[in-house]
Order: C-alpha cells, then structure tokens, then sequence
C-alpha cells in the first residue's frame, strides 16, 4: 500500500508553453488573410440574385466595381433600387465613363484589356439601370462584364 | 543583504488574449471570392452601319415584360422551361450553317435536334435575342440570362463528352492551367465554335 501512497507524482503536466505561439500562428493567418472592406456602401449591402453559370473573378487588381441598389438615405435619394455608386460616392450612369477612365490609369497599359467590370446590383433592381449602365460602358470599350451573383439553384 | 530573484511575469493568460484575438479575427474575415455571370458586350456599332438581314427561324426571342413573365417565340412561358426550348431551338441544325473562316460549314453534323424547317438552321447561325422592359427586374433578367448560358453549356458539355471523352468544363479548366498545349487549346476551340454563345440583348422597352 506504502508503496503507492508515496508517489505523488501522478500524471506529468502536459506542456503549454508552445499553445501561445500555436495561436498567435493562427492569429496571423487570419489577421493577413482578413479583408476589410475597402469601400464605404453608401447602399444597402445588395441581395445578390443567384445564378448557376457562375464564374470566378481572377485578378482582384483589375476588376471595378458598380453597385447597384437602395440607398441608406432614403430621405435624399428615394427608396428605390437604382441607386448606382461608385467609389464612395452615389452617382449616375453619365459618371461611369470618369470612373472607368480612372480605374484604368490605375493598371498598365497592357493589363487593360482584361479589365472586368463587375456590378454588383440587388435582385430588385431594373434592368433600365443597368442598361444605363451598359451603353456607358460600351462607349468607353469595357466590354469585358461580369454581373455578380452568388452561386446558388437559381431562384 | 539576500537579493530577491526577480519574478517571473505569469504569461499563463497570453494564450487567453491570443484566442480572443483570433477568434475575433475569425468572425469578421469573409473569405468570399467575388463570382458571377460572365458577359462580353457587343462594340459599339459605327454610325452609318446597317444590321445584316436575318431569317426570323434563326432567332429566338424572349421578352420580359416588366411584370417579370416571359414570352417565348410569342408564346407565354415560364422560366423552368426556357433552358429546354432554348437546346431545342440551338440543337435543330435544319439547314447549312455561315462561312466560317471562308469555308461553308454546311449542314451541322453533331446537333440532335428535329431538324426542322421552322427552327434554326445552324448553331452558328442560332442568335438568342433578349429584349425586356426597362422596369422588369433584374434578378429576373439574370435568371434568364442564366437559363440560356446553361442551354449552351449543356450542348458544349454534350460535345465534348462525344468528341473528347471528357465534359468541357473540365476541358477549359486543364487549358486554363496549361495555356501554351495546343492541343487543348483546338480542342478548346472546336468545342466554343461548334456552339458559339449567340445571346444579344435587343433596345429595351419602356413607357
């Protein structure tokens, strides 16, 4: 009996010391990997429509981006869904030739062919818009569009 | 004089904070990656430039009005069967395709459909028009936008698997991550011009 009673060892404590540098390693990770949102949604955040075809967006860099939606402030700008913004900015369809103007002096000159323009436009939306929208686009030759959409069954 | 050792400082709580500050940084990192429908837009026409004459069977036109109700070939249709009367306009080949690269690429030899008179003569001469109202809404449009690129993906799909063996998607994805094997890249090609994506959006209406 004497002969267990006086080991008081028992089980050795398991080593923590490297748990810090295991979750600081973590931390890291997901502090580097970690976007803030870059733009001020001067909209409701848009309910993207879904759809199945959908395509990745390749080379962050070279994408712009529209929004399209409900404005926050209702009282200024109605509570319709055709509220269009860009930068930080609520604007109109005569202000996106500038703003795609700009964005391509953003990138090399020979990047600018792969320019894509990306709008981002609530299910709400009408398509007269977005037309708008388009022939602008057209005139400046961004013919490269992508219209967001969640991947999802389509409905 | 007995110098006291200098205490330890208890780090026991760093790992507390670590985990705080992870998991706050857990919750707010989206790791979305921007996805969606891809479209390229027509150029701008020239001023003086007049649209060539197409035979009405070669176009299929869908309108949306702007209570969101399609009308298909004048005919009222809902959306769950666009993709179905869209393969089936495509898929027809009742007659001699276009010149391509200045050889006429006659009757189409892969398409299964009925071969009507009536429908469309060739893919290649296939056009989808689009046209909706200025107020209809937009996930709407997309949706239909969706249903007819999917027609279309469905008969490359369809073609590749009976040409290659393998379905295109996964075609265009290893001539994605090889760009410079020729090979693929005809296969590529062939595929994208035996189904070229026809789909033009037509001047909105609006009152």
């Amino acid at each position: 009996m004497s002969k267990f009673g006086k080991k008081k060892k028992g089980m050795p404590a398991v080593n923590t010391a490297a748990l810090p540098d295991i979750v600081f390693m973590l931390l890291f990770f997901f502090m580097v990997t970690t976007t803030m949102r870059e733009t001020d949604l001067k909209l409701e955040n848009p309910r993207l429509p879904s759809a199945t075809e959908v395509k990745k967006l390749e080379h962050k860099s070279l994408v712009s981006t529209i929004y399209v939606g409900k404005s926050k402030d209702v009282a200024r700008h109605g509570s319709r869904y055709n509220r269009i913004q860009l930068n930080d900015k609520i604007a109109t369809a005569e202000d996106v030739p500038a703003f795609i103007i700009n964005e391509r002096s953003k990138v090399s000159e020979a990047e600018v062919p792969f320019m894509t323009t990306s709008i981002k436009a609530d299910k709400e939306s009408n398509v007269g818009t977005i037309i708008d929208i388009r022939l602008k686009l057209r005139d400046v030759n961004a013919l490269k569009i992508s219209y967001s959409a969640s991947k999802g069954s389509g409905n | 004089m007995a110098r006291r050792e200098n205490p330890e400082i208890n780090a026991g709580s760093m790992a507390d904070i670590a985990f705080l500050l992870l998991i706050f940084f857990l919750v707010t990192t989206t790791m979305n990656v921007d996805s969606g429908v891809s479209k390229k837009l027509s150029e701008k026409p020239p001023e003086d430039y007049v649209p060539p004459i197409i035979k009405e069977k070669n176009i299929f036109e869908v309108n949306i009005n702007r209570n969101n109700d399609l009308l298909v070939e004048d005919q009222r249709m809902d959306i769950k069967d666009l993709k179905a009367a869209a393969i089936s306009f495509i898929d027809n080949g009742g007659g001699d395709g276009t010149i391509v690269d200045g050889v006429p690429s006659g009757p189409c030899t892969y398409c299964l459909g009925e071969k009507s008179i009536s429908s469309s003569d060739h893919p290649n001469k296939a056009i989808i028009s689009v046209q909706s109202d200025r107020g209809t809404e937009y996930g709407t449009y997309l949706k239909v936008q969706n249903e007819l690129i999917s027609a279309y993906s469905e008969l490359r799909n369809r073609l590749s698997k009976e040409r290659y063996g393998i379905p295109f998607p996964q075609l265009e994805e290893s001539y994605k991550d090889n760009r410079n094997n020729l090979e693929l890249k005809k296969k590529v090609e062939d595929i994208k011009k035996s189904y070229p994506e026809i789909i033009s959006d037509a001047e909105p209406t609006s009152n």
